[in-house]
């Protein structure tokens, strides 16, 4: 999770809070279905797009992106030429106020970025920072034709003019809950959880 | 990691993590735009009072590509040149609103002082102290091993490399940082220096020592390390009767160099005698990753800075 | 004044004062009773005069007040780092009644005039006896021999002649050096340290320089220069006094020097009884000291060579410093530690404590015997009746933490700062006057 805090991640230690059950497995997949076709109704097929994942969790939602899009158009690139992966630790405006995170690795198919549609994809977008970074980081990799942004959760509280092109779920949240997201890939099962702390344990 | 003074203050993990980092920072280096925003708005000073231009330059790059300010402060023609102590420097600096001091001295524990005394609350970096260390050349040569002899993971060390390290032991802090360095990647290092230049005590230390290049040659090592040789003070000094016996029994000639594995890299952490330590055609040979280094350095030392400053935490890299 | 112009003057003016459940020594309860300046009774159960003041002494050892042969008092010229005064009442504080002021100032005490004023400066101060130590050579130069006679012929009456921070390094000089001081009884306390074998040395040479890439500064440098001095002392039948031994090396030449009969004296200082070269290892210059800290192995040696007898005495070596002089880069800061007020606390705790001295054995090496190469008569007494009453009441239990805040030296360069370290200066006369009370100085 890139967003500002806190923190989206699991938090092993805060134990006096309510989770409830946002999106389930197939809830998931659907909503990366209807994604996928999104984009390709918005765009020009599959063969200008690039899929970049946002590390950690919106590598993985790029990579099915990327497959399901792949087995709409039939293409049979490899699928390290439609999707990779963008880290945006370098460029997060927040970076004295946050623990030293270690990069994570950029990886751009090999055919680069200039004049293709880049679609950026993570798992929550919530104030925005973390997509200016990486629309920051873009900038010094190429120049895209056009930069698109899909999200598996929009839980709102924008602090930048910031909207997604493709959203799995809207999430009205308060600022005091988390957004939980688990992925196969990541964390061994695909759920969205939202968590709450309880009466007198609000952290915001 | 609060500072980086010494590797001796490094276990495997933390070493293995600004590695990685530089891999990251390479690969930025690459981009069309290779300037980071990372640490818009940070101050770097770097506080030289012994000459190195090339270090120098390094960290200044690596500071500059993150978007740091730096200011370069000299011995020569500062205060420092007049008699300034390191005290009344580190307070003028504390006063400045320095974030990071990297500094380099001729005083063994220069660093470590400038950390610890309490005149300056910012992170130190160390840019060679005395014989002491240089920490960050050890970085940036392990990172120059690793690109070679363990491409492509990320989370490797060196383990099971022989590295050869020859030259002046005694005076060279690049030779300390490296045996502990090296060693904590799992290298394997033997030393080889006339033994007037091997300091008295170094028994102790983790590698093997040897006074002859041609039997450690022999063994087959991955990578040979050449030291920087200063003429003046091998004769002068009476560590060895002349340039010349000196240069035939410790310098990497052609021949030496062609009898070395193929795949074997060799380095120089510069400048380099050629001719006298290193032959210029092993310096200029394909093996030769001489000027690879100087790359390396900076991607190592953004590495650093990024670890140092690009949080208010005192966590580092945990 | 007594027959010797250097000794401090008795208080004879002063109320009888009874030292009472002390053990002398460390050995039997005895009282001391001190009239008019002089130890007038040892003994059991002693019967207090009408006027006295009763001191209770109760669990504490009571020692011939201490002598310290290697002091630097830095005044005249260092006065920023120390001054007779502030030196004499730190030795005081330590439970010293009489320092040699090594010869190192600015000027150098190289006269008999610069001696003299020393001395003055010492007797005014009051705090304990000062005996200059004279230079051997002209401003330390190590090129040609100072006026040692007069200065041995002056009020000063110096016996022991140094060059100490500097070693007499020319063969032909000490040969002549120790030939010299001979006519009135001297002594040369050499500093012992080879200078081409130690030039820019920063530590002990050994693993711990390996690692700091700090300048080694070897053994054998000093050890070469006490196996040379022995055998000229031999060879021209003088004495010889080895400063500040450091080595385990050292000890071993002295001990073959005695043995052979030669007329040797050695003394070690507290710090090299306790810290190794280890405590360099963070860089700070409070441990930086000439010479050097050595490994455990060398402060064993110099452990065993104390209990031994081959070495003779402990002096401190107090050198303290401003603390610019130390705030600096290791190779630039200034070599020496303070040492007057820890002294005996070292001792006890390296020696007394590990059962390797007895308090018989500390008089001895404190007190007795740096009088005797010093050829101090007024000092170093056995307590008992007669005896100019240079007393020391010492407490061992008390365990306090070691801030160089509270000492009155000036120089706060104390490596012991923070350590707990046991004893305490319950009460020192000086002639029978009181210079310290419970720690404390008294004023007069």
């Amino acid at each position: 999770m890139h967003d500002a805090p806190p923190s989206a991640g699991a938090d092993p230690g805060d134990t006096a809070a309510e989770t409830s059950r946002v999106l389930g497995a197939e809830e998931i997949r659907r909503a990366l279905t209807r994604i996928a076709h999104e984009i390709l109704e918005s765009g020009h097929g599959a063969d200008d797009l690039v899929l970049l994942g946002i590390p950690h969790r919106g590598v993985p939602l790029a990579e099915r992106l990327a497959i399901q899009i792949a087995r709409a158009e039939g293409d049979d690139r490899p699928l390290d030429q439609l999707a990779g992966s963008l880290d945006i630790t370098m460029y997060r405006d927040d970076l004295r106020h946050n623990p030293t995170r270690a990069p994570s690795p950029t990886r751009i198919p090999r055919d680069g970025i200039d004049g293709r549609t880049v679609v950026l994809v993570d798992d929550v977008l919530y104030s925005g920072r973390t997509i200016r970074a990486a629309l920051d980081a873009l900038g010094a990799i190429g120049r895209p034709a056009a930069v698109r942004l899909a999200v598996l959760v929009d839980r709102g509280h924008r602090q930048l003019p910031i909207r997604a092109d493709h959203v799995g779920k809207n999430l009205p949240t308060s600022r005091s809950e988390r957004v939980h997201v688990q992925l196969m890939e990541t964390d061994g099962a695909d759920a969205v959880d939202i968590v709450r702390p309880t009466a007198g344990e609000d952290r915001a | 990691m609060r500072h980086f003074i010494s590797i001796a203050d490094l276990d495997r993990e933390e070493a293995i993590a600004v590695l990685a980092t530089a891999e990251h920072m390479a690969e930025t280096q690459s981009r069309s735009i290779r300037k980071l925003p990372t640490l818009v708005g940070t101050t770097v000073v770097n506080l030289f009072f012994e000459d190195s231009t090339r270090t120098r330059i390094s960290f200044e790059a690596a500071a500059k590509r993150l978007s740091a300010d730096v200011i370069n402060f000299s011995a020569k023609g500062s205060s420092v040149s007049k008699g300034e102590s390191l005290k009344d420097t580190a307070l003028t600096l504390q006063a400045m609103g320095a974030d990071a001091v990297v500094v380099r001295s001729g005083s063994s524990g220069a660093a470590h002082l400038l950390a610890h005394a309490g005149w300056i609350d910012q992170p130190i970096v160390n840019a060679g102290d005395g014989a002491h260390e240089h920490p960050t050349q050890a970085m940036l040569d392990a990172f120059t091993l690793r690109r070679h002899l363990r491409p492509g993971d990320l989370t490797a060390g060196l383990d099971g490399l022989h590295v050869v390290i020859v030259g002046d032991v005694l005076h060279s802090r690049v030779a300390r940082s490296n045996v502990l360095l090296l060693t904590l990647l799992g290298a394997r290092v033997t030393l080889v220096a006339p033994p007037a230049l091997v300091p008295v005590g170094a028994a102790a230390w983790p590698c093997r020592i040897t006074y002859d290049l041609d039997e450690a040659l022999a063994t087959g090592p991955d990578a040979v390390m050449m030291l920087r040789v200063q003429r003046e003070r091998m004769v002068g000094g009476g560590f060895f009767p002349t340039a010349g016996e000196y240069s035939r029994r410790y310098g990497l000639t052609t021949a030496r160099a062609a009898a070395l594995p193929d795949h074997a890299i060799v380095l120089h952490p510069g400048p380099m005698n050629r001719g006298f330590e290193i032959a210029g055609d092993v310096a200029d040979s394909p093996r030769s990753v001489i000027v690879e280094q100087v790359a390396s350095g900076v991607f190592v030392r953004m590495a650093v800075l990024y670890h140092l400053l690009a949080t208010d935490s005192r966590e580092g890299l945990r | 004044m007594t027959a010797d112009q250097t000794a401090p003057p008795l208080a004879t003016d002063h109320a009888p004062l009874l030292i009472r459940g002390g053990r002398p020594y460390g050995e039997d309860v005895q009282d001391v009773l001190v009239v008019k300046g002089r130890i007038e009774a040892v003994g059991t159960s002693l019967e207090a005069p009408a006027e006295a003041e009763i001191v209770d002494a109760d669990g504490c050892i009571v020692l011939p007040g201490l002598v310290d042969l290697h002091t630097h008092l830095r005044e005249p010229g260092g006065e920023e780092a120390e001054t007779i005064e502030s030196g004499t009442r730190a030795a005081a504080r330590g439970g010293f009644t009489a320092v040699h002021a090594m010869a190192n100032t600015t000027p150098v005490a190289d006269t008999a005039g610069v001696v003299e004023q020393v001395a003055r400066r010492g007797e005014t101060s009051g705090w304990c006896s000062v005996r200059p130590v004279g230079a051997v050579t002209v401003g330390l130069a190590g090129e040609r021999l100072a006026e040692l006679d007069a200065m041995a012929n002056s009020r000063a009456k110096v016996r022991v002649f140094s060059d100490d921070g500097k070693c007499v390094h020319d063969p032909v000089l000490m040969r002549r050096a120790l030939e010299y001081v001979k006519s009135f009884d001297g002594v040369i306390a050499q500093h012992a340290q080879d200078p081409r074998l130690t030039e820019g040395a920063q530590m002990h040479e050994g693993v711990v320089s390996a690692e700091l890439g700090l300048a080694g500064w070897p053994a054998v440098a000093e050890e070469s220069i006490i196996a040379r001095d022995v055998l000229l002392a031999q060879h021209v039948g003088s004495r010889l006094h080895v400063c500040h031994l450091s080595t385990a090396g050292s000890v071993d030449i002295v001990r073959w020097a005695k043995q052979r009969g030669i007329a040797v004296t050695a003394e070690v200082t507290p710090h090299h009884l306790l810290l190794t070269d280890e405590n360099v290892r963070d860089f700070d210059a409070v441990y930086k000291v000439n010479p050097p800290l050595r490994t455990a192995a060398d402060v064993e040696a110099v452990r065993e060579g104390l209990a031994d007898g081959t070495i003779d005495i402990v002096a401190t070596d107090h050198a303290p410093h401003p603390r610019d002089a130390k705030d600096r880069e290791w190779d630039q800061a200034a070599m020496g530690m303070t040492g007057l007020e820890t002294a005996l606390a070292l001792v006890q705790r390296t020696m007394v404590d590990e059962g390797r001295l007895s308090w018989r054995e500390v008089a001895r090496v404190l007190s007795e015997r740096p009088a005797e190469i010093g050829r101090d008569e007024d000092q170093g007494q056995q307590l008992a009746a007669g005896a100019p009453a240079h007393v020391l009441v010492w407490d061992p239990r008390p365990v306090r933490t070691t801030d160089p805040a509270e000492h009155s030296s000036r120089g706060r360069n104390s490596p012991f700062a923070g350590l707990e370290l046991p004893g305490l200066n319950r009460l020192t006369l000086l002639g029978g006057r009181p210079t310290v009370r419970d720690g404390a100085v008294v004023e007069h």
